[in-house]
């Protein structure tokens, strides 16, 4: 177990990078607590299974440290840090039972046979795979086959982190609910420090006490589920987490006020961008209200997810989405939304430029 | 309405005249030989399973089948490993990898009777590259025409040139199937090489292996063009393989009798050795 601190890390998969667009990681600084749960989110490409790969040593960084506890792991090969690592797709050796696979990484360490039956009782139990230790690994289920591997990384005592690239992606849907919960169980019992890498919002939020979002190579924000749901530090993380997305829609700023399609829109605090080109206005649509008076707006979709409804309005050119309980709108009619000021934030070039609410 | 009909037996049919015409009937005709005496003028007599008995006592079968299983256990012995070898060193991704496919693949596009004559000019003693360094250059005694040992360590290393090719690319196309995870996972626990080609490579080459060692098997068993342009059986008998002996025994000595028994009992040899090497290798691929 370790705490572990990313400094100044870069990574240009090219051997000579000139501009900022050659690095698949940009300038990463994170510092993760010993024992905590963390996620890595963000869309295919953006640079969170070579920062996965930079961690587990697979990769050596461009440029940049590593720290485990304080100590300067960088240049060390993968074996000699402690980690373990869960791939997209299950990897065992199928040749071996379940029980050889569990102990192969101990045995490679040379670690005491009643070592290693006590150390696979126990993950075994914890897993729940006790009665299929003497089955050959290649007869295995998909999710069984997830959980060996998981095992075959928290067999041993002495993991400074267990890391999961996507490791839901084979799994069928209602099993992934069930090894997540598993998972969050398992963090409970090892406190070993686990990083979640993925690009599913649910998996990352479900998963993880802190997630860092990320965006082209870059770390958009590190916050709790909580804080990257109710204050997106960026547009992207407004648009990448929720279900819809927050409504992201230009706006201009004069005479010291917000204002969209000439409406003078309230907002949280104060607006520390200057006028200019890249303004924008971030409002979930849980927090936009349909009433009788605010901005007129044609609605041109409304779906029932359930719970709720989401309400797609044309605010002139700007559709602008809403969630509402009802009553439900009829498509093509006028209706005014409001945008609720507390939950209503400036937003400069995409980054966040509002100050938060004086309480 | 009827929805089942006969129709399709129809479709089939071409592919059961073409295997009759090719196979089924010219196979018949061989069990026909094999249980009759002929003199020609299409006179026949009944003779049971005097042949069979004929050749499986017959101490020149056992000879040339002895050599027959040597040979073929020789080539696999050296084929597959060096294959593995071979298919495990070349690079997975780059230039390189289309002149080494190329490379490997050249020696397999020569016909085999060309590959009998290339080999039986290069290992002559006198005028060959091989035989003439060998003997002059080296002083090492060399004379596949004389010596029985030359005469093997020679249609051995031209059926290992030949054919080793076949074994590296199936192997190298069972190992490039291979995800990087499951390297990448192996470095993590801490896997030597070796258990990385215990554990990973050599399970996930083991189909294509499978299917190599098979044919290589059936080929070599079979073999008949290199070894008879090389050394034509000899010196003496030392070289005479299965197939060999049943030409002369067929053509050259025009017994269609016991040519025919053993043709019956080679192919069932040859059957039998595929059919347990495969049911082998699969069975643990049931569960």
């Amino acid at each position: 177990m370790a705490r572990i601190t990313l400094k100044d890390l870069r990574h240009s998969y090219m051997p000579n990078p000139t501009g900022p667009d050659d690095y698949a990681l940009k300038e990463v600084d994170v510092d993760w607590e010993d024992g905590g749960a963390y996620a890595l989110l963000g869309p295919s490409g953006c640079g969170k299974s070579t920062l996965l790969n930079i961690i587990s040593g697979l990769l050596e960084p461009s440029e940049g440290q590593i720290l485990f506890d304080g100590q300067d792991v960088t240049a060390l090969p993968p074996d000699q840090r402690n980690i373990a690592q869960v791939f997209q797709f299950p990897v065992i050796y199928d040749t071996m039972t379940v029980r050889q696979n569990l102990a192969f990484p101990l045995k490679n360490r040379g670690v005491a046979q009643d070592v290693i039956d006590r150390r696979i009782a126990d993950i075994a139990e914890m897993l729940e795979v006790t009665d299929m230790l003497d089955r050959r690994a290649a007869g295995l289920s998909p999710d069984n086959k997830q959980k060996l591997s998981m095992g075959r990384g928290l067999v041993r005592d002495d993991v400074n982190v267990v890391m999961f690239d996507e490791p839901l992606t084979v799994i069928d849907p209602h099993l992934k609910w069930k090894l997540r919960s598993k998972l969050k169980e398992l963090h409970h019992r090892v406190k070993a420090t686990m990083i979640y890498v993925t690009h599913d919002q649910t998996e990352a939020l479900t998963f993880a006490d802190q997630v860092v979002v990320m965006q082209l190579g870059e770390v958009v924000q590190i916050g709790t589920p909580v804080e990257l749901f109710e204050r997106p530090g960026h547009t992207f993380v407004g648009h990448f987490i929720g279900s819809p997305g927050m409504n992201v829609l230009p706006a201009e700023l004069r005479d010291g006020g917000a204002f969209f399609r000439d409406m003078n829109v309230a907002v949280e605090g104060a607006v520390t961008a200057q006028p200019g080109k890249g303004i924008e206005i971030g409002v979930r649509p849980e927090f936009v209200l349909l009433g009788e008076t605010g901005i007129p707006a044609k609605v041109c979709r409304v779906s029932d997810v359930g719970r709720h409804l989401v309400v797609e309005a044309m605010a002139g050119d700007q559709k602008v989405a809403a969630i509402t309980n009802g009553p439900a709108p009829i498509q093509g009619d006028t209706v005014h939304l409001q945008f609720q000021p507390n939950q209503t934030r400036v937003y400069a070039d995409g980054w966040l430029a509002t100050e938060k609410a004086a309480s | 309405m009827k929805t089942e009909n006969q129709k399709a037996w129809f479709f089939v049919l071409p592919v059961l005249v073409l295997v009759a015409f090719n196979a089924l009937i010219p196979m018949m005709t061989v069990v026909n030989y094999s249980v009759q005496e002929t003199f020609g003028d299409n006179l026949f007599f009944w003779e049971g399973l005097t042949w069979f008995e004929q050749i499986l006592t017959s101490e020149r079968f056992h000879a040339a089948l002895g050599r027959q299983f040597l040979f073929t256990f020789l080539i696999l012995v050296i084929e597959v490993p060096l294959g593995i070898a071979i298919a495990l060193s070349m690079p997975r991704q780059g230039p390189w990898v289309p002149v080494c496919l190329v490379l490997m693949a050249l020696p397999m596009l020569i016909p085999w009777n060309v590959v009998g004559a290339m080999w039986n000019i290069f290992a002559l003693p006198d005028i060959g590259l091989l035989g003439y360094t060998l003997n002059h250059v080296l002083g090492i005694n060399y004379d596949m025409t004389q010596d029985p040992l030359a005469a093997w360590v020679t249609i051995i290393t031209m059926d290992v040139w030949h054919w080793t090719s076949l074994v590296v690319l199936l192997s190298y196309a069972g190992l490039v199937s291979i995800p990087d995870a499951y390297y990448q996972a192996a470095k993590i626990d801490g896997a030597s090489n070796w258990s990385v080609f215990r554990y990973i490579q050599l399970p996930k080459m083991k189909n294509v292996l499978t299917i190599a060692i098979l044919l290589r098997f059936m080929d070599s068993f079979n073999v008949y063009t290199e070894p008879f342009v090389l050394t034509g059986g000899g010196p003496g008998n030392s070289t005479t393989l299965l197939s060999i002996d049943l030409v002369k025994i067929a053509l050259g000595q025009f017994d269609l009798g016991p040519a025919a028994a053993m043709s019956l009992i080679y192919f069932s040899i040859t059957l039998f050795v595929s059919w347990l090497f495969y049911t082998l290798m699969t069975k643990d691929d049931l569960n």
